[in-house]
């Protein structure tokens, strides 16, 4: 008599387990891995099909794909993780060209050694996150790498969506006349993640605005009102994002520093830093290009959603052959706002 | 923002700029000269050149301490992470300063061999790392007890004590790997020289009527060094803090002086500046630097007496002496005036390569790189305005 029980696998050890190289041999360790880990916590129909690639029913239109890589350090942050963020960040690309994202794909790079509760807390938020937004994973990648070659782990995703023709949203379509408008404060995620890095001690941390903002831009849509251009501005924050956009549009911008929405905690971080609250990323806020007279419904339709209750009017377009973003300043005075220069916040997401 | 936004206030701008309108005569120009780096970027970034009338002007001085350190200092400090291998640790803003050979801190990072092991480990030797603090570099040496770690030291007054300190307790803690390559200069000094050049003392192509003074490093040396320039030279000092509010009334107290034919220095920034500043950072420094006999500014040349070295009592935490390593004098790009444009000599349009060739993405001369420096601060801030005035 054997006590050897056929078929059977000792279950991963999510307590104390840790990723090793078996994990991302193509061998049974990895197969377990995607089981026990992965599958069961993003698991839908899709994803079930276990093939190597998905095959997903598509409605009409046109299709709408980004991608985004995360190396976001620490791994969690107040209001979020590396998980929830990979989400959020793709979902928003595909959002922003005023398409319904549809599916996700992830892959993951681990580190040797890197501890299996951590990947099941980020595979957990990434389920949360996925599933509140209604965009299933339906497909994705492991590879582990030794330890020193990476951070914990990268995951890289990718988005579908789609949009009806003649619907999509371009930056080059800002004209001289238009309001711009941002859904809410500014320098949020930038600042959770550098007030966590630097311990900065807050009464009240500050918590990442990280979320998925098709709900959002589908009120704008239902509002009538006519948007010229929608974008995120995530690294590099809203200067360089209207920096993008007067470019790509040939326009010059003018914003007022008065109307800049930022918290008090956000805009005491960035003063003990030496920072810009305009140049900080943002994960959960977008910036819109709107006709003139469509500025005040675009508003309230905003306002009238969680995720733009602060939304505010803080300038307009006008023409410059040098596309130069400016802002009256709150002092009085008058300057640029230009492109970000060198790298000011490293592997913010 | 409590204590920050008082300072910043658009509508006591408005008071501030009346007032200067009213003092300012319309038959006389003013022209002062802010010193600091920090008085610059305020400047720019808030915009109060637009709340000034036009006779009164704003030079930039040379208070910026990555733009007056010569290229040569720099590359001590690649070789010292090349050549030497070890961790040199740096603020952000000299990583960005071009060195020789088309190298930069950051750029020699980059390229620093890391050989790849068959284990999978990382053997690195010689880096170059960004901190936020002299303590940083201290606690870098401590986690990496088989590495040199050298930390590039710039900076006037204001950055000395920090790395006094840090010293003293490197000595407190018997450390063997860590040293600093001392750079931090003097402010008196480099006012000196502007005051002693031709171009202001003879020549009088730089029309200059007073200062805005230092106001980080004044908390530390006091306004007493400053009284020397103003009876002198009899030129008006006001020692102002960093705020837009502050550099506005210290303009007002300016044009006050000069109509009044006075040259005094008066104190804009009391709340945190006193006559004889603080003693005991003063001490600290005193007790780990002595002066260098002359020492090599960009832009202003070698200034005698106008630098820090570290005493023969902390030799042993003195990077030029434990790796023996020497300044050699490197020339500047030639078409780059950082040196005109450190001495008030030219403002930063004049430059041949401001925002063609020179930008902040790819700066050709230390003026262009940090925020404080007067090439950047105009271009990032203030261009529309040259392209306003030329339309």
């Amino acid at each position: 008599m054997t006590g050897v029980r056929k078929g059977y696998i000792r279950p991963l050890d999510l307590r104390q387990g840790r990723v090793d190289m078996t994990h991302g041999s193509g061998g049974r360790a990895m197969a377990q891995l995607i089981d026990e880990l992965f599958a069961s916590r993003l698991g839908n129909a899709y994803l079930r099909q276990g093939n190597d690639a998905a095959v997903l029913p598509m409605p009409p239109g046109r299709l709408v794909m980004s991608t985004d890589a995360h190396v976001v350090s620490p791994l969690f942050f107040p209001g979020g993780d590396i998980g929830c963020l990979a989400v959020h960040g793709t979902i928003n690309d595909v959002a922003v060209m005023g398409a319904t994202p549809l599916y996700l794909a992830a892959t993951f790079i681990l580190e040797e050694g890197f501890p299996l509760a951590d990947l099941a807390r980020i595979v957990d938020s990434m389920a949360a996150a996925a599933g509140d937004a209604a965009v299933p994973v339906v497909t994705g990648d492991t590879k582990v790498v030794e330890k020193g070659m990476a951070d914990g782990v990268y995951i890289t995703t990718t988005g579908v969506g789609v949009v009806t023709e003649g619907e999509e949203f371009s930056g080059d379509r800002a004209r001289p006349g238009d309001r711009i408008i941002v859904s809410g404060t500014i320098g949020e995620h930038g600042m959770a993640i550098m007030a966590q890095r630097e311990s900065i001690g807050f009464s009240a941390p500050i918590v990442s605005d990280t979320a998925a903002l098709h709900g959002l831009i589908a009120a704008m849509r239902a509002s009538g009102a006519t948007i010229r251009v929608l974008r995120d501005p995530t690294r590099g924050g809203v200067a360089t994002t209207l920096n993008e956009i007067a470019r790509q549009s040939r326009v010059g911008m003018m914003l007022h520093e008065s109307a800049l929405p930022v918290q008090p905690a956000v805009a005491a971080a960035c003063e003990f830093l030496g920072l810009d609250p305009l140049y900080v990323a943002n994960e959960g806020k977008l910036l819109a290009i709107v006709a003139p007279g469509d500025a005040d419904s675009l508003l309230n339709a905003m306002r009238a959603h969680p995720l733009g209750r602060r939304a505010a009017l803080i300038g307009s377009v006008h023409q410059d052959a040098q596309h130069f973003v400016q802002m009256t300043t709150a002092f009085g005075g008058r300057r640029i706002v230009d492109w970000l220069t060198g790298e000011q916040l490293p592997r913010i997401c | 923002m409590k204590f920050i936004d008082e300072f910043r206030d658009g509508d006591l701008a408005k008071g501030l700029a009346a007032a200067i309108r009213q003092a300012a005569r319309i038959d006389r120009d003013y022209h002062f000269m802010e010193f600091c780096g920090g008085h610059t970027h305020a400047i720019s970034r808030y915009g109060v050149s637009d709340l000034l009338p036009r006779q009164v002007r704003m030079i930039h001085g040379p208070g910026c301490p990555v733009c007056v350190l010569p290229v040569g200092r720099i590359d001590m400090a690649i070789r010292l992470a090349r050549e030497a291998g070890v961790i040199v640790c740096s603020y952000g803003d000299p990583l960005r300063v071009p060195a020789s050979g088309g190298l930069s801190l950051l750029k020699a990072k980059a390229a620093l061999g890391r050989s790849v092991s068959s284990g999978g480990g990382t053997s690195a030797r010689g880096d170059i790392r960004m901190i936020y603090s002299s303590a940083d570099a201290l606690s870098i040496a401590q986690r990496n007890p088989d590495d040199q770690v050298v930390f590039l030291a710039i900076g006037f007054e204001t950055t000395t004590p920090p790395t006094a300190v840090v010293i003293k307790q490197a000595q407190a803690l018997g450390l063997k790997n860590f040293s600093v390559l001392c750079c931090h200069v003097l402010t008196p000094s480099a006012i000196a020289s502007i005051l002693e050049s031709p171009e202001v003392r003879q020549w009088g192509t730089v029309p200059l009527d007073g200062f805005v003074g230092p106001a980080h490093v004044s908390t530390i040396i006091g306004t007493r060094p400053y009284e020397f320039f103003a009876e002198e030279y009899r030129k008006p000092v006001v020692i102002a803090g960093f705020e837009p509010l502050d550099v506005m009334q210290a303009i007002l107290m300016l044009i006050r002086q000069v109509n009044a034919g006075r040259a005094v220095v008066e104190n804009e920034f009391s709340r945190a500046v006193t006559r004889d500043g603080n003693r005991k950072a003063q001490q600290l420094v005193a007790e780990v630097f002595e002066l260098r006999r002359s020492f090599a500014w960009r832009g202003l040349g070698e200034l005698p007496y106008s630098a820090l070295r570290i005493r023969r009592e902390f030799a042993g935490f003195d990077a030029e002496q434990r790796f023996s390593i020497h300044y050699e004098a490197v020339a500047d790009h030639p078409a780059c005036e950082c040196g005109a444009i450190l001495r008030g000599v030219k403002r930063p349009q004049q430059c041949r390569i401001f925002g063609t060739v020179c930008t902040p993405e790819n700066p050709i001369g230390s003026c262009m790189v940090s925020s404080e420096g007067a090439c950047a601060a105009h271009y990032s801030f203030g261009r529309f305005a040259d392209l306003t005035a030329a339309q």
